[in-house]
């Protein structure tokens, strides 16, 4: 049995264990002197373990008695996390180095956070839900303040900490009363109680525990900690925060609803219906104002985890097919506008001022062109990926006869088109000015930029084969 | 041939990634090899065109040509032309080489320039062509990036404003379609266009807040697609984009827009309001035929007063798309046959009313009316096109212009008189503020000293001209060449959006009779 179980979860096994290996290891030799080494190391890991998830893994396998769950679910979202994550631990090397901030630590905590969100979204029971959850957290409050002696960075990670730190409160409060109103943790336990109803207990339950998620994905009304802490992070890290993370916690937000409470979803969907029309609109009007590219960016998130809990939302297999489409086009553009981002500088210097973007389409074409193609993805105009991420929620909710939220996502899509367009502007319209941006010649950002760009423009094609695996992973949630 | 439709589409769309890959540099040599290859990309497209109007046989009223591979999603890429749609094709192939000969002048990022201009042409034949929602959706909105871009990087002074204006009010017009979209893909299982054209979508009335929706479902499907393409056409009174837009935007943008951008409006009545909604489109109807008729009148009465010749123009052109409206909501075949024959014949003429500003603002760098007077004295080829295209602005006999407002009067005066009435006025008004301009722009002495070392036209300019010409003399003069095309598959769709109304009773009559 034993053997059984931990040969399930061995993917997360060997990366805790390489983690914990190679911080012992570096501590002792070299110190910083492998970060680059380790860089590398883990990231091929993370490649090597999403292969191996990708093409192994079948059916449906429980182990520690339904503590972890190994499905087409949790294998579609952790081949989505350990693939982001290794593209941002790559972009992030060149970037680093130069600050003086490639410390050896850095990519042993993505590995910890990363085996704390395989974790997450395989978890079967609130306690692996809430340790897995943990782990992802802790480490991810150190890196955001990993740049020790800039008073933004440590702002950003002590303010990551503590909304985090209420944050789980209100998810632990409402797994406790879950707990008790239930009398299990587990959420085939949870599901065969609320099979008759849902108490008023439960449904307090339910509604902490929803709460504790929206925090996690930044959604509205519980975003506030999202633009300060992707504004004073070091950009490598808030690429991170705003790709392998959202994954994640929306994957763990879907488990729970649908395996958990799958028995009284009129009951969460106007919850989650709630935080999606809240975050569309806010992302949306909030980001109008920003001349920072990073807080922008933390807005635009905020916007799009909407449309991803619109997909949610709709509480049907179809709607979390949506979702994870959804979450993959985002996090294929986000990956390659960070890309953009991390390559912005000034006599050496990161600039994430919008206006010194001003008629960068002069001096490298080929880039403003690229980013272009993803800004009008983010905006959702076709024949963009971004469009058919929107167009999958849309139908997903009209199905469900949410009809108003694809109304209301509709406008709010065209209210956030505003500031995408906006950077358009100042790359292509401005007027030429001399404080121009230093030509990054970073190979591994250019690539990542291009590959990004090609991929929203040549995945109208078949969405590169997304969609039967979406689908696989979804009616594994629902059933 | 069977995927001759895809390569006609997809050929400008090739030349601008080549040109994007392959040319390097900004020097004139360079600028010159970018302008040929795009000269030479929409002539071939023109070119193979013709094999589609050749191969066409105008007494089937089914789509011909089609091609129907499964995509993502559940949706199909299926292509297919019918009597509808294959002239508009046509137009397009026909008016891009002309645009781009017209922006030979051009020195400012002209490799941009021409991508730009050649994905527009994919763009917009894409929407006349596809037979897959979604796929018409995809074209209709990607048109707005070349667009947006087009004017914002290539414009006048207000261009920034006048882009964003573009974008998000064309933008918010069209998200509402893609709900409605939705709700079709929802309701009929497929988005296969001509599936959808028989589909019978629910019309009993029911009432959302308290208001009574006649026509249930369909009206709601229908005022989201009319949100959309009274945007794009533009009609009174969401038209107000369109004035900043053609004057922000360069010559060549104002010719595609004019000629082309705005018939997708009226092409979408044709393809998907009318046949799919016929009780939306019959509850709705009269409102259309005022909204156009206050369009007729009211644009031509605020073009009167416009000191700046392209706006002038702009507004004559919402006027002309209030005939096609009042036309297309006749539902006859009168109506439906003079609004495809306006949209057309607009096309010519509308596009060569830009070009004729084009060619004095390249020479002086201003369109304000005040600044010219004279002209013939130095330019008397300019003073004759001018003329023309004047003339046929303003439907006189024996141009295109007269046979399309003609009939759309005429479908009109059997369906509601007044607003024949109302729009016969109009004709009146377009006399008016045209020959006006005329006057004010090319009559009298010339006095003004910055125009004494005028230049008349090129030969390059008159070139581009000529076809212009022909076409609307050659349509004026002969209209049966459109009608004998278009005439089986309006009468099908003429036939079918009869048969649909006159068997629905709505239930609220019932209701409001208590």
């Amino acid at each position: 049995m034993l053997s059984q179980d931990l040969n399930t979860i061995l993917p997360e096994i060997i990366l805790s264990l390489f983690a914990m290996g190679a911080l012992l290891g570096a501590v002792y030799t070299v110190k910083d002197k492998s970060a680059g080494l380790l860089v590398w190391l883990t990231s091929g890991l993370f490649v090597a373990l999403a292969f191996w998830i990708g093409t192994t893994g079948e059916g449906t396998t429980t182990a520690f008695s339904g503590m972890f769950v190994d499905d087409a679910f949790s294998r579609f979202t952790k081949v989505a996390i350990l693939l982001a994550a290794a593209a941002v631990l790559v972009m992030s090397q060149d970037y680093m180095q130069k600050r003086d901030l490639l410390r050896f630590e850095y990519p042993l905590l993505i590995a910890l956070a990363v085996v704390g969100m395989m974790m997450m979204v395989s978890a079967g029971d609130l306690m692996s839900l809430y340790m897995g959850l943990e782990l992802q957290s802790l480490a991810l409050y150190v890196v955001a303040s990993l740049r020790r002696d800039s008073v933004k960075s440590t702002e950003a990670g002590l303010k990551y900490f503590v909304l985090g730190a209420l944050s789980s409160g209100l998810l632990l409060y409402g797994a406790s009363l879950t707990y008790g109103f239930a009398g299990t943790t587990s959420f085939a336990g949870i599901i065969e109680a609320t099979e008759g109803g849902v108490s008023l207990g439960l449904l307090f339950g339910l509604v902490f525990l929803s709460a504790g998620f929206a925090f996690k994905v930044s959604a509205a009304p519980f975003h506030m900690w999202t633009p300060d802490v992707y504004e004073g992070s070091p950009t490598p890290v808030t690429a991170f925060f705003a790709t392998a993370p959202k994954i994640a916690a929306m994957a763990l937000f879907a488990r729970v609803m649908h395996d958990a409470f799958g028995n009284s979803i009129a009951d969460w969907q106007q919850i989650v219906a709630f935080l999606a029309v809240i975050s569309m609109f806010l992302g949306g009007i909030a980001a109008i104002g920003q001349t920072d590219i990073k807080r922008l960016m933390a807005f635009s998130s905020i916007s799009h985890m909407g449309f991803a809990l619109m997909g949610l939302a709709s509480g049907t297999a179809f709607g979390v097919q949506a979702m994870l489409v959804y979450l993959g086009i985002y996090v294929a553009m986000n990956v390659g506008t960070f890309a953009f981002i991390l390559s912005m500088e000034k006599d050496g210097r990161p600039v994430t001022d919008i206006g010194s973007l001003n008629m960068y389409s002069k001096r490298e074409p080929l880039k403003a062109l690229a980013m272009l193609i993803l800004l009008f993805s983010m905006a959702g105009v076709p024949p963009m990926l971004g469009f058919f991420g929107k167009f999958y929620v849309l139908q997903a909710a009209y199905d469900a006869g949410l009809a108003w939220l694809a109304v209301a996502g509709v406008i709010a899509s065209v209210i956030s088109a505003f500031y995408y367009l906006r950077i358009v502007f100042y790359m292509y319209f401005g007027s030429d000015k001399d404080d121009a941006l230093d030509a990054n010649k970073s190979p591994v950002l250019w690539g990542f930029l291009m590959a990004s760009a090609a991929i929203m423009v040549l995945g109208v094609v078949n969405l590169f084969g997304i969609e039967p695996l979406a689908e696989a992973a979804s009616l594994a949630l629902v059933n | 041939m069977s995927n001759l439709l895809s390569i006609t589409t997809f050929i400008p769309a090739i030349a601008a990634a080549i040109l994007a890959l392959f040319l390097r540099g900004d020097d004139e040599a360079a600028q010159r090899n970018a302008k040929w290859l795009a000269m030479a990309a929409t002539a071939m497209t023109f070119i193979v065109s013709l094999f589609i109007l050749i191969g066409f046989d105008a007494d089937d009223t089914g789509f011909q040509f089609v091609e129907d591979r499964s995509w993502i999603m559940g949706l199909n890429y299926k292509m297919g032309v019918d009597g509808i749609s294959i002239l508009f094709v046509m137009l397009t192939t026909f008016l891009m080489p002309i645009v781009i000969a017209s922006c030979w002048t051009v020195n400012n990022r002209v490799k941009e320039y021409m991508i730009a201009f050649l994905l527009l042409e994919t763009l917009m034949l894409g929407v006349f062509m596809a037979l897959d929602l979604v796929l018409f959706y995809l074209f209709f909105e990607a048109g707005l990036i070349p667009m947006f871009l087009i004017i914002g990087i290539w414009g006048g002074k207000e261009r920034i404003y006048a882009s964003f204006k573009f974008f998000l009010y064309t933008f918010l017009g069209s998200v509402l379609m893609l709900v409605a979209m939705v709700a079709m893909f929802s309701a009929a299982g497929t988005t296969d266009i001509p599936t959808l054209m028989q589909f019978p979508f629910g019309t009993d009335t029911f009432s959302i807040l308290g208001i009574q929706i006649i026509g249930g479902m369909q009206t709601l499907l229908w005022l989201a697609f009319f949100a959309s393409f009274a945007v794009k056409m533009p009609m009174w009174p969401v038209h107000t984009w369109l004035p900043d837009a053609h004057v922000q935007a360069p010559t060549a943008g104002s010719v595609v827009l004019a000629a082309i951008l705005l018939k997708m409006g009226g092409y979408g009545f044709l393809r998907f309001s009318l046949p799919m909604f016929p009780i939306g489109s019959e509850v709705m109807g009269s409102l259309v035929l005022w909204m156009s008729a206050i369009a007729i009148v009211y644009t031509s009465l605020v073009a009167l007063v416009q000191e700046d010749m392209k706006k002038l123009i702009a507004y004559s052109s919402v006027a002309h798309m209030g005939f096609v409206t009042m036309g297309i909501f006749t539902f006859n075949q009168q109506g439906l046959d003079g609004a495809i024959f306006q949209m057309l014949s607009h096309g010519f003429i509308s596009g060569a009313l830009f070009l004729c500003v084009g060619v004095i603002y390249d020479r002086m760098h201003t369109r304000e009316i005040d600044a010219y007077g004279g002209l013939v004295n130095r330019m008397p080829a300019y003073a004759l096109i001018f003329m023309f295209f004047t003339m046929a602005n303003v439907g006189l006999p024996g141009t295109s212009g007269f046979v399309g407002e003609f009939l759309t009067l005429m479908a009109v005066f059997q369906v509601n008189t007044w607003v024949a009435a109302v729009a016969t006025t109009g004709v009146i008004f377009s006399a008016a503020y045209a020959l006006w301009l005329y006057r004010r722009v090319v009559m009298g002495d010339l006095i003004k000293e910055s125009l004494k070392s005028i230049t008349d036209m090129t030969t390059r300019e008159r070139a581009i001209f000529a076809p212009l010409v022909i076409m609307t003399l050659l349509l004026g003069v002969y209209p049966s060449l459109v009608t004998d095309i278009i005439g089986p598959s309006v009468a099908a769709l003429v036939d079918h959006v009869e048969t649909a109304q006159a068997a629905f009773t709505p239930t609220a009559a019932a209701v409001a009779s208590h």
